[in-house]
């Protein structure tokens, strides 16, 4: 058994190894050094806690079974999964962790150990930490399993919006504020419990709504954002156990998750509250009749997969932008196949890749890495867009809303400013798609229209099929 | 309404306003279209290609320019070609207004509305498809390559063979405009060597895109004139531009010269005793013969030899290829008469208020308008719309502009305010943890905030993994020390063991699924 004072350092080096792992994580060189401090300091923390003096011995053998079964299906799932899911795995992953940090706050608050000893004072504050850590650890919960929902295609990604939807929240936050008055006023554990039972329905509730309001477009932004949660969660849960590794490490991951969602709006160029307030990609009045009068003129030319493999061979430069049609079609090894043949024959191919490509934050650089394309030639926006007019055939996959040009040229365009890569400014760009439809943002997309543009209807792995094969005759 | 395409009439011309393809999308606009017979000729289009594409062919020439309610022409149209107009005709094609005052008085007289093409506003981006200065000025500088091909006597590029070693041509490209750039293409693209210069430094880039080299005058100026014309120079740059180009001379094989200054006489580049300093074999096309000439030796339209060296003085390189010429130039006007008919139902709008089509009419009704007033700058004024400005967001990891004074002082008075709620009630035990919580927020930014977008998600899903942190709170619960425990007996055991035991499990999935899955990601990226 280790003394308080050896398991807090053994804390304090966890952290250290915590904070090494996130900054690690910053840099492709560094990431897998990264990601083994993350092992070595949960290790350590956990081992720290087992061994420290809050356990005693007759936990063990429990403590080793959860963990064996937990452990394995992790272990399992993460072995099993696509690629293509990851945004699935990790926002269920998030549910996870908001259920735990609600199981702990129930527990913690029937335990009669976390609160003697403390004065009034004290007491409320603790007792504002319990109801904060379910709260937060309620909405993580359910709110990811709406978001593993609309990722995996279970449930449509159409925002839902009910009317009214920002006097339900209110209506919500105000009940919610209420029972906890009841709560902090309870005589008994019992009667304590009813106010937390109420909460807790409610702010399932709440994660529920405020997911399903978000469309499918913004997934990304809301799969980080609920990662932020997870982190809000764990720091709620030290602040109610009084232990500062939680709260760091709940504070870190908190802070990270709401950097990323930053970066990632402003990517987009949205206003983060508006995303997460929901609701954007409907359409709705304005579009009808604002860019109703800007149609956009030109004819639509389709092309075939000969053609377009005729075009990559004589081409120069190649730029490849990939989106969610490629993930959907599972097309990244036969976009490798292809990059690869063309290499070989002295193209130049690079990819463009946009930060809100794909459903999750980094989601094609994981499937391109996936099939092995080397990530010295994926580019990101700003590095590829300057190259563009040097062009000679830009391949757009399966993206649609990242390569819209109505971006910079209709103000009144509902994703005017969004920064897009410029594939219009390419000598010949094809759109590979299953249709005319429009993307996720719901916005009419000029560049079909464009005189250098052609498209090539169809599944994108079978076109690229047909592509690689024409190719390789 | 109708069409007509009649006959170039200028001597030695062989161009036609319209080919047989493009005869086609006219009538899908909903025009008729008539040719007179033979008008493709020269250009290689018979009468038969035109009738297929749904073209009439017209014989005789007054039936031609008194059926037709828009005629679409190459060159300036001649006295004759005024006379035969009917009333209110619309001509569209090359007028040149500033050299042909008296063709404007007879035009206008005829109250004829007239489109110049030679006075689009070639600065507009969306006018560019119809630019058929550009289009022509291209076919006319890869036609100056083979021209100067065919009279010189050597191969364009260096071979090393059995029968011995042939330098590459050495070829200098005066003037580095449309023609210029397409003449440098061309050249290299034979595997000449090719140097070029021009007044205007900023093209310096675009000639090595193309595979020349470019020259610099050792004088410091600016030469351009606007509209992607250059200026005529100072005396002292000219002085350093003649020593260069004397220089050039004695080294290269052949000359090219493209410099021009609209409505001036093409200056003189290439001086006697520069040509006399040439190479014997030498050859110089003369692209600006027309109007007077960059060689003080060229002949208009010939090629003549003195000194040994031939300059070649045409002026009609694109009758030269003149099927290329009259596909590009039918395009053009094709894109013009797309702009005027947006409605698509076969009846032309001339709308002064758009800029590129107010550039280009030079007469409406019998009214000279040439010459328009300089275009709006895009957009800004003519759409009401694009009042509300388009602020690109600031790319990742840029700095963003910092808050404004009163922004900041709100910011910074929330942020009082709630840490003095804070320090007035909270007790000591809750700061401690409290200040840490803080700290640990500002790292958590400090060390996320420079993340390449690459790794976004690895790092969400090593973040994912890390959150499950929190099992360390159901350890605690799960079996605290009798020392704890203290006389506290009502403590419910089971409950809190069964949700602790749970809490562990789903926090275990979440770790070693979580690093597991990083790590596999993570093993892919690889350069």
């Amino acid at each position: 058994m280790m003394s308080a004072s050896f398991s807090t350092v053994s804390y304090i080096g966890a952290i250290i190894l915590f904070i090494l792992s996130l900054g690690g994580l910053s840099n492709p060189e560094s990431s897998r050094r990264g990601n083994f401090y993350g092992i070595i300091g949960m290790t350590l923390a956990v081992l720290a806690t087992v061994f420290g003096p809050r356990v005693s011995t007759a936990g063990l053998p429990w403590i080793m079974a959860a963990m064996v079964v937990g452990g394995s299906i992790g272990l399992i799932a993460a072995r099993k999964v696509k690629m293509t899911q990851m945004p699935e795995l990790v926002a269920l992953m998030h549910s996870l962790v908001g259920m735990a940090a609600c199981l702990v706050g129930f527990a913690n608050y029937i335990d009669p150990v976390a609160s003697a000893g403390l004065s009034s004072a004290e007491k409320t504050i603790h007792e504002i930490e319990v109801y904060i850590g379910i709260l937060i650890g309620a909405i993580t919960f359910s709110g990811s399993v709406i978001a593993f929902g609309k990722l995996s295609a279970m449930i449509g990604g159409k925002p839902m919006l009910l009317p009214g939807r920002h006097w339900m929240n209110l209506v919500g936050l105000l009940v919610v504020i209420y029972f906890g008055g009841v709560f902090l006023h309870a005589e008994s554990v019992s009667a304590g419990m009813m106010a937390l039972a109420v909460m807790t329905v409610i702010a399932l509730l709440f994660g529920i709504h405020m997911v399903m309001a978000i469309g499918g477009a913004d997934m990304p932004v809301v799969v980080s954002m609920l990662n932020s949660y997870s982190g809000w969660a764990a720091a709620a849960t030290g602040f109610m156990l009084n232990n500062d590794l939680l709260i760091v490490i709940g504070a870190l991951v908190g802070s990270s998750g709401a950097i990323l969602s930053y970066i990632m709006c402003r990517a987009m160029n949205r206003n983060f509250i508006r995303v997460i307030a929901g609701g954007f990609g409907t359409g709705g009045g304005k579009k009808s009749s604002a860019s109703g009068d800007v149609q956009p003129a030109g004819e639509v030319v389709p092309i075939s997969a000969v053609e377009t493999a005729e075009l990559l061979r004589e081409a120069k430069n190649v730029v490849i932008v990939p989106g969610y049609g490629m993930a959907v079609a599972q097309a990244q090894h036969t976009v490798y196949e292809i990059t690869r043949h063309l290499r070989e024959h002295g193209v130049n191919v690079r990819f463009g890749i946009h930060p809100v490509a794909g459903r999750m934050p980094g989601h094609m650089n994981v499937l391109l890495a996936e099939a092995k394309v080397p990530y010295d030639i994926v580019m990101e926006m700003e590095e590829i867009n300057e190259d563009f007019p040097d062009t000679d055939v830009t391949l757009v996959i399966g993206a649609n809303d990242i390569v819209n040009p109505a971006a910079q040229e209709n103000p009144d365009s509902p994703i005017a400013g969004m920064p897009v890569l410029e594939v219009w400014k390419s000598k010949t760009s094809i759109m590979m798609k299953r249709s005319m439809a429009t993307g996720y943002a719901g916005v009419d997309n000029p560049l079909f229209y464009k005189e250098n543009n052609r498209m090539l209807f169809g599944d994108a792995k079978k076109m690229l099929e047909e592509v690689f094969v024409a190719l390789k005759s | 309404m109708r069409i007509g395409i009649p006959v170039e009439t200028t001597q030695g011309e062989k161009r036609v306003a319209t080919v047989p393809d493009v005869v086609e999308k006219i009538i899908k606009l909903g025009f008729q279209v008539s040719v007179e017979s033979d008008a493709g000729n020269g250009a290689n289009f018979s009468d038969d290609t035109y009738r297929a594409a749904g073209a009439d062919i017209i014989k005789g020439v007054d039936k031609l320019w008194a059926e037709s309610d828009i005629v679409f022409k190459v060159t300036v149209p001649t006295s004759a070609e005024v006379a035969l107009m009917r009333e209110g005709i619309t001509l569209i094609g090359f007028i040149w207004p500033a050299q042909n005052p008296e063709l404007m008085q007879q035009l206008a007289a005829k109250k004829a509305t007239v489109l110049a093409i030679d006075c689009l506003p070639r600065m507009l981006s969306r006018a560019q498809k119809m630019d058929a200065l550009t289009s022509q000025a291209g076919v006319a500088g890869y036609r100056a390559v083979i021209e100067a091909a065919n009279v010189f006597g050597r191969f364009f590029n260096g071979q090393i063979t059995a029968a011995g070693k042939v330098p590459p041509a050495k070829v200098f490209i005066a003037g580095a405009g449309v023609a210029g750039l397409a003449a440098i293409g061309a050249a290299a693209s034979l595997g000449a060597i090719v140097r070029a210069n021009d007044t205007r430094a900023e093209v310096a880039d675009q000639v090595k895109s193309l595979g020349g080299e470019f020259v610099r005058v050792d004088y410091e100026e600016e030469g351009g004139g606007g509209g992607g014309y250059a200026k005529v120079m100072s005396e002292g740059f000219q002085q350093a531009q003649r020593e260069m180009y004397a220089r050039q001379a004695k080294e290269v094989d052949i000359i090219i010269t493209t410099a021009l200054i609209p409505g001036k006489p093409a200056p003189r580049l290439i001086t006697a005793e520069m040509v006399q300093s040439m190479k014997p074999g030498s050859v110089i096309v003369d692209m600006a013969a027309e109007r007077g000439g960059n060689c003080e030796l060229t002949e208009p339209g010939l090629a003549v030899e003195k000194h040994g060296v031939t300059i070649v003085g045409y002026t009609d390189l694109n009758s030269r290829l003149a099927r290329q010429s009259s596909t590009l130039y039918a395009t053009n006007l094709f894109r013009l008469t797309e702009e005027l008919c947006k409605t698509k139902d076969g009846v032309i709008n001339v709308n002064m208020e758009d800029d590129a089509i107010r550039g280009l009419t030079v007469i409406k009704d019998g009214a000279i308008t040439w010459p328009a007033p300089p275009p709006k700058l895009p957009a800004a004024a003519t759409k009401p719309a694009a009042a509300k400005p388009i602020t690109p967001a600031p790319a990742h990891g840029e700095p963003s502009a910092p808050m404004s004074g009163t922004k900041l002082a709100v910011f910074f008075g929330i942020g009082a305010a709630l840490f003095w709620l804070i320090g007035a009630y909270a007790p000591a035990a809750f700061l401690g943890h409290f200040t840490v919580f803080v700290l640990a927020c500002f790292v958590g930014y400090m060390v996320v905030w420079n993340v390449t977008p690459a790794l976004h998600t690895p790092l969400m899903s090593v973040t994912n993994a890390i959150s499950s942190i929190i099992a360390i709170g159901a350890l605690v619960q799960i079996a605290p020390p009798l020392s704890m425990l203290g006389n506290i007996m009502d403590r419910p055991d089971g409950w809190i063991r069964w949700l602790a035991i749970l809490g562990i499990a789903l926090t275990s999935i979440n770790m070693f699924g979580g690093f597991a899955v990083t790590q596999r990601m993570l093993a892919m990226f690889r350069k």
